[in-house]
């Protein structure tokens, strides 16, 4: 896949999932796509064209819940980003991990964090808050008003009662 | 605490590492204490691998969400006296990480601290000094 | 019949807490899961508080390990929404920085690999050795660790001239045990034993994985930021990219040493060559805009994504460590291992939790029996001593310390 240019082959597989292309410099590429299109795109890049799956972001606007998924070319030296904006409040997007096995993690830490639902995920179970963490509270949201767990002397004392009660086995 | 007893403890204690939510900066320097350069295990200060039998309790880390039972359940465990050492300015007052929604520390709101020893990380020279410094208050 | 082995959390030989369920059918593993939540201190979200230049401190106490690696890549996220070209000595400084950090990581993870399968001696020694570069850095920067040597525009302090004497004769002190410790690793037929043929990983599972860093050149995949994302100043100077075919555990320890190698290379060009001039292109606003930074640390491609929104402070940053990408190839590598095996190999992606503070799996709680500890420590270093017997062969006798 040496010679192929990945950004003009994607617009034409795609010529009506691709919504934007920015080149913002030789190395970065940001495509914004239609979100029903996201595993037919990551497919295509992964399976077909040999990207390197890096990670995803998650980004809060005013538009709704941004989604990356950052792909990147090595040999070329080039770094696609898709870029899919799923409406508030509930945001929901299909899941790529069954296609990208280095995508479960990350679309789970994105379900706690920001509470965006990745239809058809394997394994969408908690992943990075701690066990007691609330349901439903999503710390990275611009909504999240801060409660820090555990200020007081009283919420401490009930965990240290928690413990002693449990024994130290 | 008998003066036999003291006399033990102050030979040579027993230190367990209690990691609660650090960088592993603290971590490491802990480990390079018992490296040849600075040595400890020649003062008689090993580390062990359960809490029951610890001495002293270098502790490293912010304390967690996830870490506060568990550093709870270990403090229950240590037999006292124990040294407690919050080792880090993690562990001293939480560091950069104070006020982050899964962080409960510092260190001595959970549990009572004997000695700090800030630093990011300290030197190996300055947890021993602070170890020694701990053990001959006791 | 199926048992559950926990490893952790606090367990000794990993520093940092993190629990790990190894489930075993007799001497074999058939499963493993793992969680961390325990290092999760919310860094992504504390960044959207702070300023550009207190970002970088904050991102250096991601990991004490890559704490030069994760600077670096912020930074260049942040120089890619500026567009800010940074000053020639900069990328020299940087690089001289970066690959100092390397050679003190696979040190440290050579000695701490060396003791898990019972060689104690080569953990002393490659930490001390491992002191030199420490001691470098603190007449560098001031600090042995978090040296705060990177800013955005370029770096914080310069190296002196007066330093580059006792730089070049760290290196030279440094290459000969890094070779010594080479052609012990290459000729001694019980670390042969043990880990060759451990914890294997295959070229196409590597790539399907998405591993990076020595992880996946150690299986044949021949990735390297610093050659293909160009920056600080590799370009500038004459190295090459180490892969090896094996995919197991002794592909990844020569992979690693022979790195170090290379990282003596290159800083010694860029000692020679460090050019005049300044060390900073002040960024004075970031105007709203989106940037990616990538980095090559010693575990793996180091990933940061910035996104400003003209304000002093980001409206989203995104930090990726190498080893949450390289922790999926667990799944391959540990299926059909020993239990004697297990630590080696956890050990051997170099993990850096608290990198990956993020990386949890919940387990399924349910243990039929629980083994000590200690124990798997122990049952590693029999493994050594049984081999050593059958193969009449004293451990480290090629070590000539």
């Amino acid at each position: 896949m040496n010679n192929v240019d990945p950004v003009k082959t994607l617009q034409a597989k795609f010529p009506d999932a691709l919504r934007a292309v920015d080149e913002k410099s030789a190395s970065r590429v940001y495509v914004s796509i239609d979100p029903a299109k996201v595993t037919d795109v990551a497919r295509f890049l992964f399976e077909d064209l040999g990207a390197r799956f890096i990670i995803s972001t998650c980004v809060e606007t005013r538009a709704g819940m941004e989604i990356l998924h950052h792909f990147s070319f090595d040999s070329m030296g080039v770094i696609i980003s898709l870029r899919a904006v799923v409406p508030m409040p509930e945001p929901r997007i299909d899941s790529i991990a069954p296609i990208i096995d280095g995508a479960e993690y990350i679309e789970r830490e994105i379900m706690d964090l920001f509470g965006v639902e990745f239809v058809g995920h394997p394994n969408p179970v908690r992943f990075l808050l701690a066990d007691d963490w609330p349901e439903g509270v999503y710390p990275y949201r611009k909504e999240y008003e801060d409660k820090y767990p555990y200020r007081t002397e009283e919420e401490l004392e009930e965990v240290r009662d928690k413990v002693r009660k449990r024994g130290t086995k | 605490m008998s003066n036999l007893t003291r006399w033990g403890l102050k030979k040579s204690p027993w230190a367990f590492h209690l990691n609660t939510g650090s960088c592993n900066n603290c971590d490491i320097e802990i480990l390079d204490a018992l490296t040849p350069k600075y040595d400890v295990e020649r003062f008689g200060i090993t580390l062990i691998g359960s809490p029951r039998h610890a001495d002293v309790l270098l502790v490293t880390g912010v304390v967690t969400l996830q870490t506060l039972p568990r550093v709870l359940r270990v403090y229950e465990q240590v037999a006292k006296p124990c040294l407690v050492v919050a080792i880090g300015a993690c562990a001293c007052s939480c560091g950069i990480f104070d006020g982050s929604y899964h962080v409960v520390g510092p260190l001595d709101k959970i549990i009572p601290v004997d000695v700090y020893v800030p630093g990011c990380p300290p030197k190996p020279e300055g947890i021993i000094d602070g170890v020694v410094k701990g053990l001959a208050k006791l | 019949m199926k048992t559950t082995i926990p490893v952790g959390p606090y367990h000794p030989l990993i520093e940092e807490p993190e629990l790990f369920r190894v489930v075993v059918e007799g001497e074999r593993v058939v499963d493993i899961d793992w969680r961390t939540s325990f290092m999760h201190r919310g860094i992504e979200k504390i960044a959207e508080n702070k300023t550009y230049d207190q970002i970088v401190f904050l991102v250096e106490r991601i990991c004490g390990i890559c704490s030069t690696s994760h600077p670096i890549a912020f930074c260049q996220a942040v120089e890619d929404i500026t567009g800010t070209r940074i000053p020639d000595r900069a990328k020299y400084i940087r690089s001289v920085v970066a690959e100092l950090e390397r050679i003190h990581s696979h040190l440290l993870w050579f000695g701490l690999a060396g003791h898990y399968i019972g060689y104690h001696t080569v953990w002393m020694w490659s930490w001390k050795y491992r002191e030199l570069v420490c001691d470098l850095f603190e007449r560098i920067s001031g600090n042995r660790q978090s040296y705060a040597m990177i800013k955005p525009g370029g770096v914080r302090q310069d190296i002196k001239p007066s330093e580059y004497k006792g730089i070049m004769a760290a290196m030279d002190e440094l290459e000969p045990k890094i070779n010594m410790f080479i052609g012990a690793v290459l000729d001694d037929p019980v670390i042969l034993a043990r880990l060759k043929g451990v914890g294997n990983l295959s070229r196409e599972d590597a790539i399907k994985r998405c591993t990076v860093g020595p992880v996946a050149r150690s299986a044949g995949v021949d990735i390297d930021v610093r050659r293909d994302f160009p920056y600080a100043a590799y370009d500038l100077v004459d190295w090459k990219v180490i892969t090896h075919e094996g995919g197991d555990v002794f592909a990844m320890a020569v992979v690693r040493l022979l790195e170090m190698l290379e990282s003596v290379k290159i800083i010694r060009q860029c000692i020679d060559q460090m050019p005049e001039g300044p060390i900073i292109e002040e960024i004075l606003e970031v105007l709203p805009g989106e940037g990616i930074g990538t980095e090559e640390a010693p575990r793996g491609e180091c990933f940061h994504y910035v996104r400003s929104n003209g304000t002093k402070v980001p409206d989203r940053v995104k930090v990726r460590a190498p080893t949450y990408s390289n922790l999926p190839s667990f799944r391959s590598r540990f299926t059909g291992e020993r239990v004697a095996d297990i630590m080696i190999i956890l050990a051997s992606i170099d993990p850096c939790y608290c990198c990956t503070n993020r990386v949890i799996r919940i387990e399924d709680g349910r243990s039929v029996q629980t083994f000590d500890e200690k124990s798997m420590l122990e049952m590693s270093w029999e493994r050594t001593r049984a081999l050593e017997k059958s193969l009449s062969h004293t451990s480290g006798r090629l070590l000539k310390l």
